[in-house]
């Protein structure tokens, strides 16, 4: 199954490079919004502290 | 009524003074489109393919030349809080600056359009197509362009910025104008094009006010 | 739900789950989208590169999807003066210039085997997406070189609401564009009605791209209230 889902052809050039692309994409906006949000939690979390003590 | 000629004579001959107002922008022009040859080469046959083409697309980059001025200088001075408190709202005074800014640099760009586009080989017949396009789409670009320079207005960076903010707002002007003059060069149906860039330069000028206005008010708060 | 929403202590207990379960769900349906389509036969007029459609018409979906979603922000920001209308409108401006970055890239891998160029300006919908990504980059570009915040907010605002506006006679204009130069035009893909076998999977991918976009906007959302928690709270303390 996962041969013959694997295997496109003589178009893989495009096709994979296609799918790669896309799979950069998600990847860069779930590490840079995980990241981001994150940062900022940590960054409101230790400022609160900060005001309590 | 009164009150709006006075506005309007002000924002003429400022527009007029800002940066060399016509000058500037014919000149940036004319010398876009002499830049054409020298990249394309001198053959008639090729130059006259997209003579027409070449000088709308020119022309719509020169007119987004003066904008950057057009609200600073008054927001600077402090002219603008006047404008603000005056007897006419901000969205007329916006609008009237638009049509200053259409009349200095649209409508001598309009007059030099068909000069431009006959010099790279573009038909005589193609003239007066060229000349109400031009006039039509430069009072698009110019309240578009009043909308980008009121936003502009909060950032320290004005010229490159209105630009990338304006530009992907042409397109349809664009498109209308640039069919509408090729449709002509080839005896099709032309009509139609032209009234939709009517119909979206009057858009625009009902419309942009408003945004331009609430940008003013932004920056000003 | 709107309104619900509109209290941030509410909108940050709703997300905190919410977004995590759509990201999930958009995940495995993504996945079992793709695994159905790279299992369908060939096309008989495009061949194996039917395959690249599972995933760039989702992105483009998406991405039109998004500036929808910054032009209805920007508009509850602007009408009922809402912070969080605004937050959300910042959140998802990168995230439609990714999606339109993708649909981009994607549309001409596709083209290359399909139509034997990269870029084919004969198709209106390709064109139109463009223009998308360079509405998205004006709008950043604006946010951006802003540095009074609020100020910021309200100028972008105001550009997102004439991009909004804007767009369908952009999408109308590149379209009436296209007809006129109908004899350089290409193809028409999409134009026949596409069989079940890919349009099971790209129905899947679709809804699974439109899910993963809410959990990412979900969570881009709360970093963005955080920031600005973070913001006022140094702000505070630098004044105390």
């Amino acid at each position: 199954m996962i041969d013959h889902a694997l295997s496109v052809g003589k178009y893989a050039a495009f096709i994979w490079p296609a799918y790669g692309a896309s799979a950069v994409g998600f990847a860069w906006m779930i590490v840079d919004t995980l990241a981001r949000a994150r940062r900022w939690r940590r960054k409101a979390d230790s400022l609160e502290k900060h005001k309590e003590s | 009524m009164s009150v709006v000629m006075v506005l309007l004579r002000r924002e003429l001959s400022l527009a007029w003074a800002r940066g060399g107002g016509a000058l500037l922008a014919v000149g940036f022009f004319v010398a876009a489109a002499v830049m054409l040859p020298l990249s394309l080469g001198p053959t008639p046959a090729r130059l006259a393919g997209v003579s027409s083409g070449v000088t709308w697309v020119v022309l719509s980059l020169a007119s987004l030349l003066s904008l950057d001025r057009m609200f600073e200088r008054d927001f600077e001075d402090g002219a603008l809080d006047l404008l603000a408190l005056g007897p006419l709202p901000l969205e007329i005074v916006s609008a009237i600056k638009c049509f200053a800014q259409w009349t200095v640099s649209g409508a001598p760009l309009a007059l030099a359009a068909p000069v431009v586009a006959i010099g790279l080989g573009a038909r005589m017949t193609v003239a007066p197509m060229i000349f109400a396009a031009a006039a039509l789409g430069g009072l698009a670009f110019a309240f578009l362009g009043g909308t980008g320079a009121a936003l502009a207005l909060a950032s320290r960076r004005g010229g490159v910025l209105i630009a990338v903010v304006v530009l992907p707002l042409l397109t349809p002007p664009v498109i209308f104008g640039g069919a509408a003059i090729a449709n002509f060069n080839e005896g099709l149906p032309w009509v139609g094009a032209l009234s939709l860039l009517a119909a979206y330069a009057l858009g625009c000028v009902a419309l942009t006010p408003f945004a331009m206005a609430g940008a003013c008010r932004n920056a000003q708060s | 739900m709107f309104a619900a929403l509109a209290n941030p202590a509410r909108f940050m207990a709703f997300s905190r789950w919410a977004a995590p379960i759509l990201g999930v769900l958009g995940a495995g349906l993504v996945g079992y989208g793709l695994w159905l389509g790279l299992n369908a036969p060939p096309d008989y007029q495009q061949g194996e590169t039917v395959k690249i459609m599972f995933i760039h018409v989702p992105a483009a979906w998406v991405s039109m999807m998004a500036y929808a979603c910054l032009g209805g922000a920007s508009f509850f920001s602007l009408v009922f003066r809402h912070a969080l209308a605004d937050a959300a409108a910042r959140a998802v401006a990168p995230l439609g210039a990714i999606f339109t970055g993708i649909a981009l890239v994607t549309g001409m891998l596709w083209g290359r085997p399909m139509w034997g160029a990269w870029w084919v300006w004969g198709d209106a919908r390709l064109v139109s997406v463009l223009v998308l990504f360079l509405l998205f980059l004006g709008y950043m570009a604006l946010r951006a070189s802003i540095d009074d915040e609020a100020k910021g907010a309200r100028a972008a605002e105001i550009l997102a609401l004439v991009g909004l506006i804007n767009l369908p006679i952009i999408k109308y204009s590149v379209e009436w564009w296209n007809t006129l130069h109908q004899g350089e035009s290409v193809m028409r893909a999409g134009g026949s009605a596409l069989a079940p076998v890919y349009l099971t999977p790209l129905l899947l991918t679709g809804a699974g791209y439109s899910l993963a976009f809410g959990a990412l906007w979900l969570a881009r959302i709360r970093a963005e209230v955080w920031r600005r928690r973070a913001t006022s709270l140094a702000l505070r303390a630098a004044l105390a």
